[in-house]
């Protein structure tokens, strides 16, 4: 089986990497100032809304009921976005979609394309592939932006710098603008009203001359043919409205039925996802639109993998909106790059190993990434049961053998309970010898905290000694 | 095999014998009962856009003084803007035919359109390219925006919006003026669309 | 009533004054609780480390050891969560197995459920003259949706001065093997909880799940900061007379 890509290499397993993140105390401060706001913004947005609780249960069910009819529905997409004038294309895995947008980028004799934010190119790595072929795109999202000018890599769904904070991005931009296009004003302050104006300026003249976009889409509605794409800049109008080719990468599974469904989904997303009543823009298009050619690329690149299975597929509910990511004490203290994935937090944690399979280290510690607290369920807007998934995959793992040994040992412990009452009676004579600082694995435990203190005797024992406190 | 039969059958074996699942809508759907204009009013605020209130004779004065107040000299005005609500005298109006150039948009003052439907609970309105709304791109590259909204247009929620648009016309949702939450997620109005959000209801 | 505690073999190796208090607390109030002794673990730490076979073997066990009886008292939220939440998956649709399952699980109870929803009693005549903090621990907010009934127990004590923990929702870092496997990211997680909660100024940390404490403990310990951990059983055993310990 072909090892599906995700957008970043996989070296290092989870825990070395957050290791060295918790160190970060820059990085830690930023994080926990970003996703704190933004936790906070959302929980009074839902708590706006009073019919929450049905919303959220439609949203999964319409959601589940589509991944279940899935093949009827894409069929039904790529009729109407045909009959609109659109074209369709279908891409098993990421290196057959980036070929069939290099291609039809060059079809057009354009070399330069703008985008707008997507999780699927970015799954892809199509900006790289389309190098290749001497394509350049710009992105055109302000994070998006941010990242690409600093060469770095997206650490979150919704906001792929969340990782820098205000002095750092006046200094990617002030230092990289100019070899983009045009430079940052000279007196740049770290202010961000000053950082998003200087966005502005440097991608105004590109919109009005990029004659190619490429965008994603959060929903494709089965019934209408019709693309929906949330966002807040107006770079996503601008791609979407002004060049004269636009190509959207859809996963298959952001199909929905019908026209209607809408109607939830444009609820769950926002409040979910800025923690606003709604976001500033959103477009929506069916096939080719005033005059525009139109492509859609539908990508599976593992998804009907993880359709397959009967506890993970409900990861494919996932309508991105990072919810997830902002409430989970894992990722608010190791950002988003410990998770070598675009697809980082809880829901990368469950959809990474899904898509790419558990063949590397980093990819079967992802599942062990989460203290299992189930604050990501809660505020799921589809209703995922992260953890759920998670323990899944953990059976699923290849474990190592110090644990399967311990492990091993510990079932045989309590397999009988005259066992364990052995066990306890040993640990209540040789309580004194216990160490302050354990060896190995262990050593993880006493390296900040004390052991409790063994009992000179069990509560099984004091019961036996005392019949239940009774003598 | 071609990709698309090869993802078509991928799908089908995966879901060989899965049952369906049962959709409850137990939330809020569309209603007749009208929006409520104040309720609208205070959630475009929220947004840091312009509002104001006037009753139908006012219009013409309000989008009058609206456009001086802001400076704006040139502004598009799309075929179907109902002429009633334009003074005679103040701004050049603008037309868009024959098209213009996206260089042309960029260098008027603003745009002056109506809008299709709004919704009240989230302060939203929605264009769809029908009559005094034009295509996309006018309502987009200009940095600032005129909106005339008819109270009649304000419905109660998404719902409601979502069962008054024809989804085969290209639809814009506009939520306050552009803004962005990527630095260090707070938000900041005013990035690539129209920064400034000016909003008529007409009572 | 027959009633079984299932104290959890936490609380029976490490912490026996939990089910200590647990039992005398239940006798107060007029309930006598039997101890099967042939319960030993819910198999938690096995499930969710990956060892679904060694976890089924401990859920038989588990369910094997509990049947019979009217209500299963567990003082650990998350021990109550697993047999409630995961054995019903682990034991599937059918078999003998399920059908244990099916007739254990509705008679589970976490000790505060049961005190407040089955004996129908939110002041049971405790007497702890402490400032006290309460974290809630995520299964049972989460998992078990315990709600106030900690609290609402808590505010009944005589003498004890409840302090709101800022954050309280935010989960220690503790999650079982999770604390080994990411320690780096459990430490820092359970030192923000250590600093919230000393923050409060509250002379005991009280929860109802004795490992979430073992973990804060080790901290608070470690840092010699000189606030105790205590089961929410302990503080409610404890009265005037039987003295505080």
């Amino acid at each position: 089986m072909s090892v599906t890509f995700l957008g970043m290499p996989a070296d290092r397993p989870f825990p070395r990497n957050a290791a060295r993140a918790v160190r970060d105390s820059q990085l830690r401060f930023n994080l926990r100032k970003a996703t704190r706001t933004i936790r906070a913004r959302r929980a009074s947005v839902v708590a706006e809304a009073p019919d929450w609780a049905g919303l959220r249960e439609a949203g999964r069910a319409i959601k589940e009921h589509t991944l279940r009819n899935l093949d009827r529905y894409l069929m039904q997409l790529e009729e109407a976005v045909t009959a609109a004038g659109g074209h369709v294309h279908w891409a098993a895995d990421a290196a057959e979609a980036n070929r069939i947008v290099a291609d039809l980028v060059k079809a057009t004799g354009e070399t330069e394309v703008v985008k707008v934010k997507s999780m699927a190119t970015q799954e892809i790595g199509l900006n790289e592939a389309l190098l290749e072929h001497g394509v350049t795109a710009y992105e055109t999202d302000l994070a998006e932006l941010i990242v690409q000018l600093g060469d770095d890599r997206p650490s979150h769904i919704l906001v792929p710098a969340i990782h820098r904070n205000r002095a750092e991005i006046r200094e990617i931009f002030a230092e990289h603008m100019s070899g983009w296009g045009r430079p940052a004003p000279g007196d740049l302050t770290d202010d961000p009203e000053a950082l998003a104006e200087a966005a502005r300026l440097h991608l105004r003249e590109r919109f009005l001359k990029t004659k190619v976009a490429i965008s994603g889409a959060n929903f494709a509605i089965a019934e209408t043919g019709t693309m929906v794409v949330l966002e807040s800049e107006g770079n996503g109008r601008m791609c979407l409205t002004l060049p004269r080719t636009l190509i959207s990468v859809v996963g298959i599974e952001k199909v929905l039925p019908s026209w209607r469904d809408l109607e939830v989904f444009l609820q769950l997303l926002p409040r979910s996802s800025t923690g606003e009543r709604m976001n500033p823009y959103t477009s929506m298009w069916t096939g080719a639109a005033e005059g525009q050619e139109f492509h859609l690329v539908l990508l599976d690149n593992g998804r009907t993998r993880v359709l397959a299975d009967e506890v993970g597929r409900q990861a494919l509910r996932c309508i991105r909106c990072s919810a997830c990511l902002n409430v989970c004490p894992v990722y608010e203290r190791t950002g988003g790059h410990a998770y070598g994935s675009v697809y980082p937090g809880p829901i990368g944690a469950i959809l990474t190993p899904q898509l790419r399979g558990m063949g590397s280290e980093l990819d079967r510690s992802l599942p062990y990434a989460s203290s299992l607290c189930g604050a990501c369920y809660d505020v799921c807007p589809v209703a995922i049961d992260i953890p759920s998934v998670l323990v899944d995959l953990r059976a699923r793992a290849r474990h190592p053998w110090p644990e399967r040994a311990g492990m091993a040992a510990a079932g045989w412990v309590f397999e009988r309970p005259g066992r364990l009452a052995g066990l306890q009676r040993a640990g209540g004579r040789l309580r004194r010898l216990v160490p302050r600082r354990l060896p190995g694995p262990l050593a993880g435990w006493t390296d900040t905290r004390d052991l409790p203190e063994v009992p000179r005797e069990s509560f099984r024992e004091w019961w036996d000694r005392t019949d239940g406190g009774r003598r | 095999m071609s990709s698309r039969d090869l993802i078509l059958a991928r799908v089908r074996r995966a879901l060989a014998g899965v049952p369906d699942v049962e959709i409850t809508r137990a939330y809020r759907g569309p209603s007749p009962a009208p929006g409520d204009i104040r309720l609208f009013e205070e959630r475009v605020r929220d947004y840091r856009a312009v509002v104001h209130v006037v009753d139908e004779a006012g219009t013409a004065g309000q989008v009058a003084r609206s456009l001086a107040g802001r400076g704006a000299r040139r502004v598009v005005v799309p075929g179907g803007f109902p002429p009633r609500w334009l003074a005679a005298e103040g701004a050049e109006a603008v037309a868009d035919d024959p098209p213009l150039s996206a260089a042309d948009l960029d260098a008027v003052d603003g745009v002056l359109t109506t809008c299709a439907v709004a919704i009240a609970e989230t302060g939203t309105i929605v264009l769809d390219a029908g009559p005094g709304q034009g295509r996309r791109a006018l309502t987009l590259v200009p940095d600032y925006h005129l909106c005339v909204v008819r109270a009649a247009q304000i419905v109660a929620a998404v719902p409601d919006a979502v069962a008054r648009l024809d989804p085969a016309r290209p639809l814009t949702w506009i939520s306050g003026p552009s803004a962005t939450s990527d630095i260090e997620l707070n938000r900041v109005e005013g990035v690539h669309g129209p920064r400034t959000l000016e909003v008529l209801i007409v009572t | 009533m027959r009633v079984a505690l299932f104290v959890t073999c936490v609380n029976d190796t490490l912490f026996p004054d939990t089910g200590r208090a647990v039992v005398r607390l239940l006798r107060r109030l007029g309930v006598e609780a039997d101890f099967p002794r042939a319960q030993t673990c819910c198999g938690q730490m096995h499930a969710n480390t990956g060892y679904r076979d060694e976890a089924v073997r401990l859920a038989r066990r588990g369910v094997a050891a509990l049947r019979g009886y009217d209500a299963v008292v567990v003082p650990s939220g998350s021990c109550a969560a697993m047999i409630r939440e995961q054995y019903p998956k682990l034991a599937g649709t059918r078999g003998p197995f399920a059908d244990a399952v099916a007739r254990v699980v509705p008679r589970t109870y976490e000790l505060t459920e049961f005190l407040v929803d089955v004996l129908g009693v939110t002041d049971v005549g405790a007497y702890f003259p402490h400032r006290v903090t309460y974290h809630p621990t995520c299964h049972s907010l989460r998992g078990l949706h315990l709600g106030d009934r900690p609290l609402t127990l808590l505010r009944q004590v005589k003498g004890l001065e409840l302090v709101p923990l800022p954050g309280a929702e935010e989960c220690c870092g503790f999650g079982g093997t999770f604390a080994l496997k990411n320690a780096d990211v459990s430490a820092a997680m359970c030192a923000d909880k250590v600093r919230a909660v000393l923050d409060t100024g509250a002379e005991v940390l009280c929860a109802a799940d004795n490992s979430c404490l073992m973990h804060i403990g080790g901290m608070l310990g470690r840092q010699k900061s000189g606030v105790r951990v205590m089961h929410l059983a302990e503080i409610l055993c404890s009265t005037e007379t039987a003295g505080v310990r």
